[in-house]
Formats: structure tokens, sequence, C-alpha cells
């Protein structure tokens, strides 16, 4: 799919043919794989499988048991991957589910990737929940094809069901030693009536043959080689480039532009305007003048020469000091009350000794190594757009929404993410080429540079917090109040929104101690620049306060960090956090502070806790936060000397449920340990005259092979509970970690991220 | 014009000598291994070889390469069996996989000077490459196992 036009000729790389791609990314067309013969109101939406007639009538080469599978007659399976790859691996871990389930031959099972479609289920590729929603319909999926499968060979042979069963591709008559290959069944198998899902067969975890295994990303020879394609590496024929200026500041409009020497740039065709958006921002874009070329360079420079004169609206005078200044002292009187346990006042008055701290954590970027880019191309009222996008389907809604068409007339094909971290799954980007290419009749590549990228983020909430606690005689805390303030992700769909909902799920209102006075509470914030979740989302400042001030007491009390934890997290029990109208029925994911008092054990064990002493700038440090249904416990070891910081060793210990893929569990840990680290020591986004001060990674730094812990070792609990998050849990212990190991190295308490120059 | 040779065929060039190898790479030749990160030589996700030497060709001009040899990702073994790769592939480096080959590129270019380089050699050779996704350990173990030393 190197060329994307439907018939795709070779590129200069010689990619042209899919045959050749097979570990590329290929193109699920609405005419192709499945959609050809049904339309999409022929699915039952609901189970995801088709109706029985509705498969026999196809009459079509393909079977396709769902809408993530099709088997061939030449016996190729095809899986359908509908989750978005940024890193994590989920192209290859949801497809080894179904591989395993139908007990297909990997190296016989071909991906295909989904375009943004509702009948694959959400698609926005987030919260890291693609195992957790999808293990299930996956499994069946699986199931469903191998028991129909062998259904088929059993009529076929004349013999009963029970005696047929499938193995590596093939259906096994043991009895008579006689096999039939899943392609040679694969038509008689379409017409087998389709299991009831409550009489499903699913293989037993000792049967397994890729489930907790290690098996090597889809992509990993193309990536290797330099063929594998990301947004950035999309074309379609006859297409242009285009680089946006957008207004400098957060809800500034154009006034006038003279354009006269961007266009005498050689390459350079013409420029365009985007409107600016309309509140609430959404995923909308942010408007601006777009020059138009014919490569990206030249857009590029044609961009450089533009003069603008922009009406900067109400935000130009924002300022990150001012704005920082509002939230502490916000935070520092009552707010809102988000949860309450027992009378924390009338605990405060009883209490023997009273602690208070304030935390900080700035704004921050993404930074995914591939800056936002999209190709896309409106033609007879529809558009055909490919972008490297977490969320095809709100790409489908967003262009929709810009072009005035039908989100069923935007077909968003998925390419590989040069990372995401929640920034694509935003589609502004996508909006803005669509628009483009509606102007100028032909398919427009947007580029975003480093700097727009870093400039007009989807910005991870900067926070302000303030936590008191009375203690007992053992420190132990009696009663805890605490706030926090920040702008709201709320604010993306409602201009009034100034408080946190879903935000205060997250490490706030579910500190797990056993605390019989407890009070949350949330503080309003102005939101001034464009808020959005990033990798952990609100786990980041909550955990970083939490943890930080847990060792405070700890250390206020003299007491080791560990059996402290363990001490205040009470006798183990189970904490049902659905909000009292939702507990109907079992909750398969209670809180279980048995889960965190063994991560944290082990924690402890495998990085040599009890033997490493402090000394000589040395130290460990530990935190414990569970988010995204997944409990992990972190301990890191620093070195600090004439304030320069080195981390030699990071042990990281999750729980996280039934692992599919544990080579791929394990690299996600790795990257958070870094992506933590980055946090703590060097993210910050800061503002002057509403504009945003950082443009690239030479004053927005992130870290380096040099300053990334040199060793993270990852311990996975093993669990058969049902599958938890992955890919963003490793991330929020990190810098409460790493500014724990730092008092207990130096005494220093760093209650504001970044750590940058404070150790100095 | 400018004539060069591109993971060895002779290439020729007559646009503005001012633009950037990695355009000319991705946009002209769709040669597309090399990424475009930042654009000022700070991340290193463009690097390519020039006459076997690791440069970012976001920051190095058309008039810069005039008669010389460049290799990208696609060039630097034809089987996709260069040390480094395998080495790449046995420890399951990438993640989402877009830094890689500027990451790989890097390598070779440290290999080719010092086959056997300490952890301080690959400190040095490799900050510029940055990561989002934070392979950095994998990366080092195997640079390490590509050049044989012990990890």
């Amino acid at each position: 799919m190197r060329n994307l036009s439907k018939d795709p000729a070779g590129g200069e790389n010689g990619r042209g043919g899919e045959g050749m791609t097979s570990n590329s990314i290929t193109v699920v067309s609405r005419r192709g794989f499945l959609g050809g013969v049904f339309t999409t109101g022929a699915l039952i939406l609901g189970s995801r499988f088709l109706p029985v007639d509705a498969m026999a009538a196809t009459g079509d080469a393909t079977w396709q048991p769902s809408v993530y599978l099709g088997l061939e007659p030449d016996g190729r399976v095809i899986i359908i991957a509908h989750r978005s790859e940024m890193g994590t691996g989920i192209r290859t871990a949801l497809p080894m589910i179904v591989a395993e389930e139908l007990e297909a031959d990997w190296t016989r099972v071909k991906i295909e990737q989904a375009i943004g479609d509702a009948k694959y289920g959400s698609q926005d590729t987030d919260g890291s929940e693609s195992i957790r929603d999808f293990y299930d319909p996956m499994r069946e999926a699986g199931a469903t094809a191998r028991m129909m499968l062998e259904s088929a060979a059993a009529s076929k042979w004349s013999v009963p069901v029970t005696e047929c069963r499938a193995k590596n591709h093939e259906v096994v008559h043991a009895k008579t030693d006689r096999k039939l290959g899943f392609g040679e069944l694969v038509a008689l198998a379409a017409k087998q009536p389709v299991p009831k899902k409550e009489h499903l067969k699913f293989k037993s975890p000792a049967e397994y043959r890729y489930v907790g295994k290690n098996v090597p990303i889809a992509d990993l020879d193309d990536i290797l080689a330099g063929h594998a394609v990301f947004g950035m590496d999309a074309r379609m024929p006859g297409m242009v480039y285009a680089s946006i200026e957008h207004p400098p500041v957060f809800g500034g409009k154009l006034k006038s532009f003279d354009d006269a020497e961007a266009r005498k740039v050689r390459g350079v065709s013409k420029t365009l305007t985007i409107p600016p958006f309309k509140p609430p921002y959404a995923f909308q874009p942010l408007g601006g003048v777009a020059v138009i070329a014919d490569n990206t360079w030249a857009a590029m420079q044609g961009r450089r020469k533009l003069k603008i004169d922009w009406d900067l609206g109400p935000n130009a005078s924002l300022d990150s000091v001012a704005y920082k200044k509002t939230l502490q002292e916000t935070a520092r009187k009552a707010c809102k009350v988000a949860r309450n346990d027992g009378d924390v006042e009338a605990a405060f008055k009883q209490g023997t000794k009273v602690h208070e701290a304030e935390y900080y954590v700035p704004h921050l970027a993404h930074a995914s190594m591939e800056p936002p880019v999209a190709v896309a191309e409106f033609k007879n009222g529809k558009v055909e757009a490919w972008a490297p996008t977490q969320n095809p389907q709100g790409v489908q809604d967003t262009v929709a929404k810009a072009l005035g068409i039908k989100p069923a007339d935007v077909t968003c094909h998925v390419t590989l993410l040069g990372g995401g971290f929640g920034r694509k799954s935003k589609p502004d980007y996508v909006a803005e080429a669509a628009i483009l290419s509606k102007q100028l009749g032909k398919p427009v590549k947007v580029v975003w540079t480093r700097e727009d990228d870093i400039r007009f983020d989807f910005y991870h909430a900067v926070a302000a917090m303030y936590i008191k606690a009375a203690t007992d005689e053992k420190g132990r805390p009696t009663a805890w109040l605490q706030r926090s303030v920040f702008p709201p992700i709320g604010s993306q769909d409602d201009v009034s929104a100034k408080y946190g909902t879903f935000e205060l799920d997250m490490g706030w209102n579910d500190v797990p101690y056993e605390i019989a006075n407890f009070r949350s509470e949330c503080g309003p914030a102005d939101t001034r620049i464009r808020i959005g979740w990033m990798r952990s989302v609100a786990n980041i400042p909550h955990a970083f306060a939490v943890q930080s001030f847990t060792d405070e007491l700890a250390a206020a009390a003299g007491r080791d960090r560990v059996e402290y934890l363990l001490d205040i997290l009470g006798k183990p029990r189970k904490i049902d956090l659905r909000a009292p109208a939702d507990r109907k029925g079992p909750d398969p994911y209670m809180l279980d502070t048995a889960r965190l008092r063994r991560v944290i054990e082990i924690a402890a064990e495998q990085s040599g806790w009890a033997k490493k002493k402090p000394g000589n700038g040395r130290a460990l440090g530990i935190a414990v936060h569970r988010s995204f249904l997944t409990y992990v416990a972190t301990v890191v070891e620093v070195e600090v000397d004439n304030g320069k910081l080195r981390i030699p060793r990071v042990d990281m210990v999750l729980d996280t449920g039934k692992v599919i893929h544990p080579d791929r569990v394990r690299a996600q840990l790795e990257g958070a340990a870094v992506f933590g680290t980055s946090i703590a020591l060097l993210g910050e986004i800061t503002t002057a005259n509403g504009r945003v001060q950082q443009s690239n990674f030479n004053n927005y730094s992130v870290a380096r092979l040099n300053e990334a812990p040199v060793e993270t070792h990852v311990h996975i609990v093993p669990s058969t509970a049902p599958p938890a998050g992955v890919g963003e849990p490793g991330v929020p212990p990190m810098s409460p970690a790493i500014c724990n190991a730092i008092f207990a190295a130096t005494g220093k308490r760093i209650r504001e991220l970044p750590i940058k120059k404070q150790l100095a | 014009m400018i004539q060069l040779t591109v993971n060895g065929s002779i290439k020729e060039y007559d646009g503005d000598p001012a633009m950037p190898v990695l355009w000319y790479l991705r946009d002209l030749l769709e040669l597309t291994g090399a990424k475009f990160g930042c654009g000022m030589g700070l991340c290193g996700a463009c690097t390519v070889h020039v006459e076997g030497k690791a440069m970012r060709s976001c920051v190095t001009n058309m008039s810069d390469v005039a008669g010389k040899r460049i290799t990208t990702i696609e060039g630097l073994s034809p089987k996709g069996d260069h040390p480094l790769q395998k080495a790449w592939r046995a420890v399951n480096v990438p993640q989402c996989g877009y830094c890689q080959s500027g990451q790989i590129m890097q390598a070779a270019s440290l290999l080719a000077e010092k086959p056997k380089p300490t952890d301080r050699d690959i400190d040095e050779a490799m900050q510029g490459n940055i990561c989002r996704c934070g392979t950095y350990q994998r990366i080092r173990q195997a640079v390490k196992m590509a050049a044989g030393v012990k990890a």
C-alpha cells in the first residue's frame, strides 16, 4: 500500500504489490474484504457476528464468521486489527487471541487494518482498553469459527462433532486419522449453524500456543527495513503538501495576511485559509493560513514568508506564572467536595500532628516522534483520508462536521502511528487536510512541524494540589484532606466546564488507604489553552502528590517506607469504586488492596529494598499506584552527584490480570519508566502573552538514552484475573518514586515538577 | 544540477540546492525510511549515512551532498540482515518504530567507527536520537549484541 490509490502502483522502493506487504498495514476498503456484499446494517451489531443466512447467502470466496475474521479457500486467515498501533503491540496481540482460539497457524495469518467503522465497536485506542474490552470478543470470534470448522468436518465425514478437533489449521478426526485443512472446509463451514455464545468452548491455557508467548510484532521486519508505512509516509496520487500557520494564541483569529513573498518560493502554488473553531473547541482545527506546495519543504519555506495580522482574542494575556498562582490559591481554600468519609475537620482537631504540603505539575506536551500529519481527498461529496490516528471513527465525525457531510461519507484508513500518547485521538489535523482538499480539488497532505506540535497541542493539564493530614502516635493518617485544581478535559465540549469529572477517579477519589476520615475536593480552573488526555492523564499529578505526601508522612514518623505503605493500606479488602447507583452485579475490577500489597512486597524484594541502605548520594524510592485497573509498584534507585541525577535501576511490578503478550507488556513498562522520567525531570509547557514558549526538543526536552533509567526490570505478577490496562499504568508511579528516592539520597523534597535544576 | 548516489544508484537533482536531503529523499524519491521529527537536527529520526557517516538529513542541504554517496535505511542491507537489524529483531527493540531507522543508521555509523563500543561510546553516539516510546535499554542491548560485546 505504498501508493494509496485503489490500484496501487509501485513506488521507488518497490513495495507496490500487495503480496509483498503481508506485514504492512493493508487496506480493508469498503469494497474490499468485509463489506463488499453486506451493508453495515446487515450485521448484528451487538454480537458482531453475521447472521447465518447472510453468511450462507454470500456465495463469496471468503467466509466471514465475524467482522474481525475471514477465512479464504486457500487457507489464509485474515484477522482485522481494528485498534490503532502506536507502539503497544496491539496490532499483534488482539489477532493472537483470535488465532489462538481458532487454532490457526500464525504463519498463515494475514493482519489487515480496519478502516473507521462503528461495526467494529470502539476503535478509539486510548484508556489502555484494547485488551480489556476486546479480549472476549476476539476469543469468541476465534472459537466460533473453530467450532463451525469442526462441525463442517464432522458433517463431511459423517462422524460426531465431538470426535473432530481443530489443530494447527486443520480439523483432525483422530479415530480414522483423517485431516482437512481450514481452506478446504471454508465453503461448508459457512453453512454451519453459528454456535450460541453460551455454547462456545474455549481452549484451556495449557493448550495455548500464542497467548502468553512472545510473538514478534507484525510490523517488525518492515520497521527494521524502513518500509513500514506511518502517516508521515502516506501518499495519494496527485497530492500536494500543506504547511499551516495557526493563530499564535488559542482562540485567535485571522485579520488579514499578505502572501506575496510566500508565493514566490519555488514550489509554492497558493495559500488558503482555514476558519477558526467555534467554541467549544472539541477536535476542531484551530484555523489559520495554509501554504500549498509541491513538496513539504517548499510549503514550510513559503509559510515563513507569510505576513499575518492576527486578532489574538481573549487569551492574549495568558501568563503561566500568574495562572499557576491562581490555581495554587484556589487549592488553599475549600473547594467542591468529591468524596467525603467520616469527619476530617473533627479529626484534625484531635490529631496529634498535622502535616500539610502543596504539589504542582505543569502543562505537558505529548511530543510523539511523528508530528500530526494526514492525507485527505475530497471528491464527489466524500472524503478519503489516511491518518496516523488513534480514533478513526472520531476522524469520520470531525471531518464530516467540518465539511457538512455525513460521517458515513468519510473513509478513514489508519496507518501506523509514530507514537500517539493520546494526542492522536484528536483528529484536528485530519480535518485540516480534508478542508484544504475540498478547496483545492485534489488530495492534500498536511504536515505539522515539531514547532506546531509543541505550540498547538491538546496539553496534559497543569495541576495544583494541596494535601493535609492528621496522624496518630505511630504517624498513621487519621484524617486526610486533599484538593486538586486543574483545567478539565470537559472543556473540550463545554465552554463553561471548570471542574474535573472523570479525572477525579484517576488517583484522587480512589486513594486506597484505610483512613476513617477522608475528603477529596476539586477546585475550579479556567481553560486558556487546549486540554487533552495524555498517557495516564490525571493519574500523573495525583500519584505524584499522594505518593510524595505518603513518603513525607513516613519520613515524619521515621518509618521504613515499605513497612509504612503496607501499614496504612490496612487489612486486605476489596473496594467497590462504582457509584452506588451503578453497583448492580459483581464488579470484576474492584480495587483489591491485597493485590496492591503484593506488588509492593515483590517490588521491595526484587529491588533489594531491605539491603540497600542510602549513602553517598545513592538511595531507593518507592511509589505504588493503581490506574487503568492495573496495580503497579515502582522502586527507583537514584544517584545524585553535584546536582546531577542518574537512575541506575528501576524495578516495576505490575499485576494486570491475564497477560496476552508478556514481552510487549515489559516493553510498555520499560517505556513508561522513560516517559515518567521525562515528566519528572524535564517536561514543562509555559506561556507568556498567550503564547506557548516551548517549540522543539531544544526547549521542550524529553529523556534521551544517557538520561533514561539504565536498567528497568519488569516483574509481572502471574494472574488469572480479567485483563486490565498496560499502556499507561507504568507512568504515574515514576515521578513520585524518583522524588522519594531523591529525598532519601539528599534530604531534598521535590514538590513541583519538573525537577530540572532544583538539585543544583 | 547536483549529482549524487543514493543507495548505489546515481541520481540527478536540479531543484533548490538549499532543500534538505530529508525532503529530497522523502518527497522526490519516495524513500520514506528516514523520518521527519524536528527539522533542527535535535532528534535523529532523519539519520542517513553520507559517505558512510551518520548525518542528520533534515539539516543537510542538497548542495552539501553533491558528488556524495548517501545510504538510507532502505539501502543499509538489501535483505534487512545487517548485524544491527538482526540484533534489533532478536531483542524486539521497536515499539511504534518511527525513530528506529534513525537509531539503526546512527548505531551502524558507531560500529563502523568503533566495532567494540563501551557504554560511554554508546551514550555519546546515541544520545542525539530520541525515542519517545522509551526503547533505549533495548537499543543499548542490541548495539552490544551486534558488536559482540558483553551486555
